[in-house]
């Protein structure tokens, strides 16, 4: 998209004037600085999200837009999740489902853990069914960012 | 040469030639209003509220094919306009709404008259843009300009603080214009276009339902020219009326909720149905699941989102109307395939036998005036021939079936939104466009009071509008549903405490009538015609309950129409 204010809220805005459903919106810099990139997660039928690809491509602020599940590709987000860890079991037990999950502590205190996870969507869920839901304090999910496998790229 | 940002604005609008711009004055715009005053080359021309001048934009722009420009203040200013630019966004014409906004350091601070007119607009607009600096002023109006009028047709918006208006800069007018994420498609794929005229080939029972984008496209002229070559029956949509001239045997009339028997039994019926620069609106279609069962369906639309939206097509094509047209007459003229004649012979045969039931057959016998003998009328005296604009409800089904548009452009009413208060403000745009023709609203009592203000700036622009006021003193199309479908509990549709129309247009200094009597119509409207250079107010006192016919109720297929 191009990096101008107000893109953000035409994209939003068609989504919520035509009734389509968000998942998950993320938008960001591109090494481009006149553009912006932005990953968003819907759900619809075939020919709902035919619609929608359609309806993005006529905004003029978009660019150039890709429908990532119609080849391989990388999702990943990005979730902090702060939890109770007061007891030595707990901690412990914390400390090795971020490691089988691949994920970091970043802070510490006396009664807290904060973890950080890099994952697909389904692996943080999974994650998250894996921690004692009585523990969790707080989360925050970046929401979803993709990027295509191998030479499909979305670039000028 | 270093002009201000209100200068720029001015002299950019010459350069782009335009002649006229409708608009408003106030606080955050009396930098351009100064500019204008300066200067004798745009004609600036004050309506009395901004609905009526982004409608007499649009209504110039309809009865043109140019863009209108429009210009009002920040805060109301804008919001009045919002409804005129939705308008136009539905019917996809193209526009240009210069809305002034505060000094960009109040921007954000409640200010007076402060709105966020970008933030409001954006759902009803092509594009719009808020200009920061009064360095990308010229060029930002020139991107305007070009998206208002490219690919499919939409109004742009432009945000100007003040304080950029006052600002100096170097003006050049941008020769060129390229915008990375918009290149608009012309040419249709010549591979789809083979594939629809096979497909027409294989056709026992055609049909051809044409759309506003023909109109837009300026393909009207070769649509009458593929209809006729192929001698298969046509339709237009409520937008698409002129597209194709009504007089001709090949012409159906319009299609839709209250569409004719034959063009709508024609669509149900059909085996192959070529869609031409329409939409497929709910209107249109009645219930999808029930629209064109038998039929495979060519879909000819600028718009890619516009294709396979509301009913699925066998054929897609994505390209301006006239060049797909042209393409595909080129392709059948080179082609040594046949058309199935027998078959079609017996298709017309049968649509004859549909018409045969003159669905628009009304009672001549009353004493009393029936609005359609009024249009019918128009019709004869103007033989044809007039820009009739139409506000919204009964009247505006009536106009649409009962005169008959031989030619493009001529045709202007608001089809998408529905916007009652068009009527009159349009016509003003389109006889401002056309000094010498006829130019007639055909409205209701009710679509009048919505922007009858206007009729001081008919009379200081000296637009002689002739006036068509179809008087049943209800909201005529209200009364029709709420008798349908609420068993006449006429809810706040009756019109109660009507002003005397005839000494309302007197005190705006027009000509007033009041017609009572069936015999007086066609004399009334011959002495409105003749009073060339005045605005004609004519009251037309119709039967109160007459109801639009045919009819499709909601969730019903186009074959299961109310015929009386």
């Amino acid at each position: 998209m191009e990096n101008e204010s107000g893109a953000l809220s035409r994209v939003a805005g068609l989504f919520s004037a035509r009734g389509y459903n968000i998942e998950s919106l993320t938008v960001g810099p591109t090494e481009d600085p006149s553009l912006s990139r932005m990953t968003i997660v819907t759900r619809g039928s075939d020919e709902i999200i035919e619609q929608i690809k359609k309806q993005l491509n006529k905004l003029i602020d978009v660019v150039k837009l890709m429908d990532l599940c119609e080849g391989k590709h990388i999702e990943r987000e990005l979730m902090l999740i702060k939890l109770k860890a007061s007891s030595n079991h707990q901690r412990e037990e914390y400390k090795r489902l971020a490691e089988i999950f691949s994920g970091r502590i970043v802070d510490v205190t006396a009664e807290l853990y904060t973890i950080e996870l890099a994952e697909t969507s389904e692996r943080i869920e999974a994650f998250i069914g894996a921690v004692d839901s009585k523990s969790i304090v707080e989360t925050v999910r970046s929401g979803v960012t993709g990027i295509s496998q191998g030479a499909r790229s979305l670039v000028l | 040469m270093e002009l201000t940002g209100a200068e720029i604005v001015v002299r950019y609008l010459k350069d782009e030639g335009v002649k006229h711009v409708f608009g408003y004055p106030g606080g955050a715009v009396l930098h351009i209003y100064d500019a204008f005053y300066r200067q004798t080359d745009v004609e600036h021309i004050l309506v009395r509220h901004e609905q009526g001048a982004t409608h007499a934009a649009d209504g110039y722009a309809r009865s043109t094919g140019k863009p209108g420009v429009v210009l009002v203040t920040s805060g109301p200013g804008a919001t009045n306009a919002v409804t005129g630019i939705a308008t136009a966004y539905m019917d996809s014409i193209p526009m240009v709404v210069i809305t002034g906004q505060v000094p960009k350091n109040l921007i954000g601070n409640d200010a007076f008259q402060e709105v966020d007119s970008v933030g409001i607009t954006r759902p009803c607009v092509k594009h719009n843009f808020l200009v920061k600096d009064v360095a990308d002023l010229a060029e930002t109006l020139k991107k305007a300009f070009y998206i208002a009028t490219s690919g499919r047709p939409g109004p742009v918006v432009v945000d100007i603080p003040k304080d950029v208006t006052a600002d100096k800069t170097e003006y050049h007018f941008p020769k060129k214009v390229s915008i990375r994420s918009y290149n608009p498609v012309v040419k249709g794929h010549l591979g789809q276009i083979k594939k629809a005229v096979d497909l027409i080939y294989t056709a026992k029972r055609p049909m051809i339902y044409t759309g506003g984008g023909v109109i837009l496209g300026r393909g009207a002229e070769s649509l009458t020219k593929l209809t006729q070559m192929l001698g298969f029956p046509i339709t237009n949509t409520l937008m698409g009326l002129g597209a194709y001239p009504a007089t001709d045997r090949q012409f159906l009339g319009m299609l839709g909720m209250h569409g004719t028997y034959e063009a709508n039994m024609s669509m149900h019926h059909c085996d192959v149905l070529i869609a031409i620069g329409a939409r497929f609106d709910d209107r249109v279609t009645g219930n999808v699941e029930k629209f064109c069962p038998h039929a495979k369906i060519i879909h000819v639309d600028i718009d890619p989102s516009s294709i396979s939206k509301n009913v699925p097509v066998d054929v897609p094509i994505v390209g301006s109307v006239d060049h797909v047209l042209k393409s595909m007459i080129e392709l059948f003229n080179n082609s040594d395939k046949k058309i199935d004649k027998t078959a079609l012979t017996s298709w017309w045969n049968q649509i004859d036998e549909w018409r045969a039931i003159e669905c628009l057959k009304y009672d001549t016998s009353s004493g009393i005036i029936k609005p359609q003998y009024v249009v019918e009328s128009l019709y004869q005296v103007t033989k044809g021939d007039a820009f009739v604009s139409s506000d919204v409800g009964q009247h505006q089904m009536w106009a649409a079936q009962y005169y008959k548009f031989n030619k493009p452009y001529r045709w202007l009413n608001s089809g998408g939104l529905g916007t009652m208060g068009f009527g009159l403000p349009a016509a003003m745009g389109a006889q401002l466009a056309h000094p010498e023709d006829t130019v007639a609203c055909i409205t209701g009592e009710g679509s009048i009071q919505m922007c009858i203000q206007e009729l001081a700036t008919c009379k200081q622009y000296q637009l002689p509008i002739k006036i068509i006021c179809l008087n049943n003193r209800y909201l005529g199309m209200v009364r029709q549903w709420q008798e349908f479908f609420y068993q006449g509990r006429y809810a706040m549709s009756y019109m109660d405490s009507l002003p005397d129309f005839v000494k309302l247009a007197e005190s705006y200094g027009h000509v007033g009538m009041k017609i009572e009597q069936p015999g007086d119509v066609v004399p009334a409207l011959e002495e409105a015609i003749k009073l060339k250079d005045r605005v004609v107010f004519m009251d037309f006192i119709t039967d109160r309950e007459e109801n639009v016919y045919p009819m499709i109720p909601a969730g019903a297929g186009l074959n299961e129409m109310i015929l009386v």
